[in-house]
């Protein structure tokens, strides 16, 4: 089916305006569930919200692959004036992850949060939900500098309230959720701060003419200093390695299925406004960006892949673990980022689209095992591959693509990562990622062979029952692994939309060969 | 706390918390004319009912203006401005578009930013005692004899 | 030397409340002295913004009244905070540098002046309006929101800070290290 056949597929008014509805519907929606006293009719408009998200996100895609960029006029006030919400193959890209996300994670959510989540504050929960979804996709859309600090924000604060509810389970949520907020509030600020020193220098915030006006601004000072303040806010944000203390604990300690919404979306989201921030407003020939990107972004996504991924050998707490594969995967994103070219900046949105696949299904599957018998530790986690066989096999796929096993999504993005250094002549970075893969073989093989080669534990000389997860957390926890492989198989999907973005940006010809494609 | 306690202030208070509240709407009303507008409103609106917790007692304050009304009215205001953006959008224009809301231009606009500022009015008042209902609804781990 | 103070006393306040704020941020052992310390820091950048937007010698950025009907005059004035706002750069970005001369305010003053003209609609208010000098009211716009953001931020880290209360009896960090490790010698998983 073509673009242009699924645009047909709509009423011509949401055609019209779809940019502004793929906000407004969550926003609107989240306001709803705060005001309906059930957890019941939350949980279903929040579903209804995701979902048709989604479907919007999906026409927005198709919109660019045929015309290009969407540009979108808020309140009649054209652009530069007024705020744009500007799409294009980049953004679109993530505008569609967020929403799927968005969608399985509503509905993998509410068994998971009638364990969880206290009575009281369900219906609330959902409406915070919607709101953090409404952020990163407010992030994610917007044309203009200072609205995406606004809905960074708004993302931030209900993601902290988010991981803080995790507090009726463990009160450490409350400390994790408060070293977030000072950090992402400090990250936010220095963003802040960049955006007025850029707005100093030219005048706008709109971010496409914030981008005409800076060419030939290189040799400025204020633009200098505004690009450090904005790369280290959204470092930040991205938890970019030395700056991601915020992020294990609060994966740790967050609901479950807030930590698969967050692993799957929220530093993703961060990501792209660094990657915009990068390609679209500063230009990648500054010779500022080029050396920073050399001497900082690449060894400090090298130093991230491996630290973070010792780190996680050592852990004892399966989501601590992953929380630290998190940050290492992180790295992956930003090495190929720092490439410069097509190949490199699409093998690291591959890695990106592809990492949100496997860290959704493992923390979803943890989550499961965390409903059924409360277990959070490796040790504890003997047996399972007997007692919860459909999760586990699900949580041996996705963490077998986290590997990079090749026929799984990990392979894909990884191998076009060691193209994209092997044509950079980086030897160092292709080592890296091969001692960071197999560093990820021993963690993951840790939890493998806990689950398949110990017996489960024993009550009274009784084996413990088998318990699989309930249908609702099942359906998208099987979807996200069955993308891993579906997407090591046939990857010619997430590739052109990865790749399109990255010859959109660089303005190269050529990107991940498809020699990269098993 | 016996009822003859804080005479003076209860009688000030009386007088000036309707006063208070006018202001908030003079404020919220003359915001498209000069400086005002929801978000000032919002909270003087907010800070007369605070008042009246403060001299009279936050239970008070709470069958005055109750914690229900309170979490509606966060959520009414972003209603109300979000569906001034639909409306507009039914009205044949573009998101929060104001010129779909009246006959003419100036007749649109006016009514829109009103409306937009009516939300926001809403949502802050809201949020404002919702705050303060959280921190001081809470009983004090230090009861008033060890002071 | 003594001019690079005097000049720019405007950006050494932010500097100096910045370093405080970030100082007060990493080295209080106190989770609400902490918040505080956010405050200030977020505060500083509220005023490098506003100060941004001071034009020297710049004047409210409201058109004066038009002769004539209450409704035009009312549209007037709200429609020149727009035109202002987006206009008036290039007076905004020469005010917060303080004239120091560097060529990129030549470029943003040329751009703002080309954006100008690209006023979408038109307003009726007195030709002499446009000769003025006003001051730019966006960076005021912008850091009322980043107000409201700033004052979510502290409601949401004081409710936390409320909890953290109630589950260990402490805000201070030492304290709270201290339960954990505790909770941790002993096995426990919480």
């Amino acid at each position: 089916m073509s673009a242009a056949d699924v645009i047909s597929l709509y009423p011509a008014f949401i055609v019209e305006h779809a940019a502004p509805l793929v906000v407004v519907v969550p926003l609107i929606a989240a306001a709803l569930a705060a005001m309906t006293p059930g957890q019941r009719p939350a949980w279903l408009i929040t579903l209804g919200a995701t979902g048709a998200s989604t479907l919007l996100a999906i026409l927005l895609l198709a919109q660019t692959m045929t015309q290009g960029v969407v540009s979108y006029a808020l309140g009649g006030w054209v652009a530069p004036i007024g705020i744009e919400y500007r799409v294009d193959q980049l953004n679109a890209m993530i505008l569609l992850l967020v929403g799927v996300f968005g969608f399985l994670c509503a509905l993998y959510a509410p068994r998971s949060v009638d364990d969880e989540i206290p009575q009281s504050m369900r219906g609330l929960f959902y409406s915070c939900f919607l709101v953090c979804f409404t952020g990163l996709m407010g992030v994610a859309i917007t044309g203009d500098a200072f609205n995406l600090f606004v809905f960074l924000e708004i993302s931030s604060l209900s993601t902290y309230v988010l991981v803080g509810i995790g507090s009726h389970r463990d009160r450490r949520a409350l400390t994790a959720s408060y070293n977030y907020l000072i950090l992402g509030t400090i990250g936010a600020t220095f963003f802040v701060l960049g955006v007025g020193f850029l707005y100093a220098a030219t005048g706008t915030l709109n971010i496409a003419d914030m981008a005409e006006r800076l060419s030939g601004l290189e040799a400025s000072s204020t633009v200098r200093a505004g690009f450090a303040f904005i790369v280290v806010g959204l470092g930040l944000k991205v938890a970019m390695y030395p700056l991601h203390s915020w992020l294990p604990n609060a994966y740790t300690f967050a609901p479950s299925v807030v930590t698969a919404f967050l692993a799957s979306t929220a530093t993703k989201v961060a990501f792209y406004a660094l990657v915009r921030f990068f390609y679209s407003v500063f230009d990648p020939g500054f010779v500022f960006e080029g050396a920073f990107w050399i001497w900082l972004v690449a060894p400090l996504g090298v130093i991230a892949m491996l630290a973070a991924s010792v780190q996680a050998v050592f852990q004892t707490d399966i989501r601590r673990l992953f929380a630290f594969s998190s940050v290492a995967q992180v790295g992956y994103m930003l090495l190929g980022l720092s490439f410069g070219t097509a190949a490199g900046l699409g093998a690291g949105l591959l890695h990106l689209l592809n990492h949100a696949m496997m860290k959704g299904a493992l923390f979803m599957a943890i989550g499961a095992a965390a409903l059924r018998f409360g277990v959070m530790r490796i040790e504890e986690f003997r047996g399972l591959g007997r007692t919860m066989p459909f999760t586990m096999a699900a949580f041996t796929i996705a963490g077998l693509s986290l590997i990079g096993v090749p026929l799984t999504a990990g392979f894909v993005s990884k191998f076009a990562l060691l193209n994209a250094a092997l044509e950079r002549g980086w030897w160092w970075a292709v080592v890296a990622i091969a001692v960071s893969s197999i560093l990820a073989l021993i963690y993951v093989g840790r939890i493998i062979e806990a689950a398949y080669l110990k017996a489960p534990p024993t009550r009274d000389g009784v084996s413990a029952a088998r318990a699989p997860a309930p249908l609702s957390m099942l359906i998208p926890l099987w979807t996200l692994a069955l993308a891993n492989v579906w997407f090591g198989v046939n990857a010619g999907f997430t590739t052109s939309l990865a790749c399109n973005a990255a010859m959109m940006l660089t303005g190269d010809g050529v990107c991940i060969g498809p020699g990269a494609a098993p | 706390m016996s009822s003859n306690h804080h005479l003076v202030l209860r009688v000030v208070a009386k007088l000036l918390i309707p006063a208070i509240a006018l202001f908030a709407f003079y404020v919220q009303f003359h915001g498209d004319f000069g400086p005002g507008g929801g978000f000032q409103a919002g909270v003087i609106l907010a800070v007369a009912v605070i008042l009246y917790a403060l001299i009279f007692g936050v239970d008070e304050a709470r069958r005055a203006v109750p914690p229900w009304l309170v979490r509606a009215g966060c959520a009414a205001g972003v209603l109300i401005y979000a569906g001034v953006g639909v409306a507009t959008l039914i009205g044949g224009e573009a998101y929060l578009d104001y010129d779909a809301l009246g006959p003419e231009h100036h007749h649109g606009q006016h009514l829109g930013i009103l409306l937009v500022e009516l939300g926001v009015l809403t949502t802050v008042a809201s949020v404002m005692l919702a705050i303060f209902y959280a921190f001081a609804g809470r009983a004090p781990d230090i009861p008033d004899e060890e002071w | 030397m003594g001019d690079l103070i005097v000049s720019h006393y405007n950006y050494w306040v932010v500097i100096v409340l910045m370093m405080m704020g970030l100082y007060v941020v990493f080295a209080s052992g106190n989770m609400v002295k902490r918040l505080v310390g956010l405050g200030v820091f977020q505060t500083s950048v509220f005023l490098f913004y506003i100060t941004l937007g001071k034009v020297a010698g710049g004047i409210p950025p409201i058109l004066p009244e038009h002769e004539g009907g209450e409704d035009h005059s009312t549209t007037g004035a709200s429609g020149a905070a727009t035109t202002g706002g987006h206009g008036e750069d290039a007076h905004g970005a020469e005010g917060a540098h303080g004239g120091d001369g560097a060529a990129e305010h030549a470029v943003g003053g040329d751009h703002a002046g080309a954006v100008h003209h690209d006023a979408p609609i038109g307003f009726e208010f007195d030709a002499s309006a446009l000769d003025a000098t006003y001051s730019n009211p966006l960076p005021h716009v912008l850091i009322l929101t980043a107000i409201v953001v700033g004052v979510a931020t502290l409601a949401v880290g004081l409710a936390l800070v409320v909890g953290v209360r109630d589950a260990y009896g402490s805000i201070e960090d030492a304290d709270i290290s201290r339960a954990e490790y505790d909770l941790d010698a002993n096995g426990g998983n919480a």
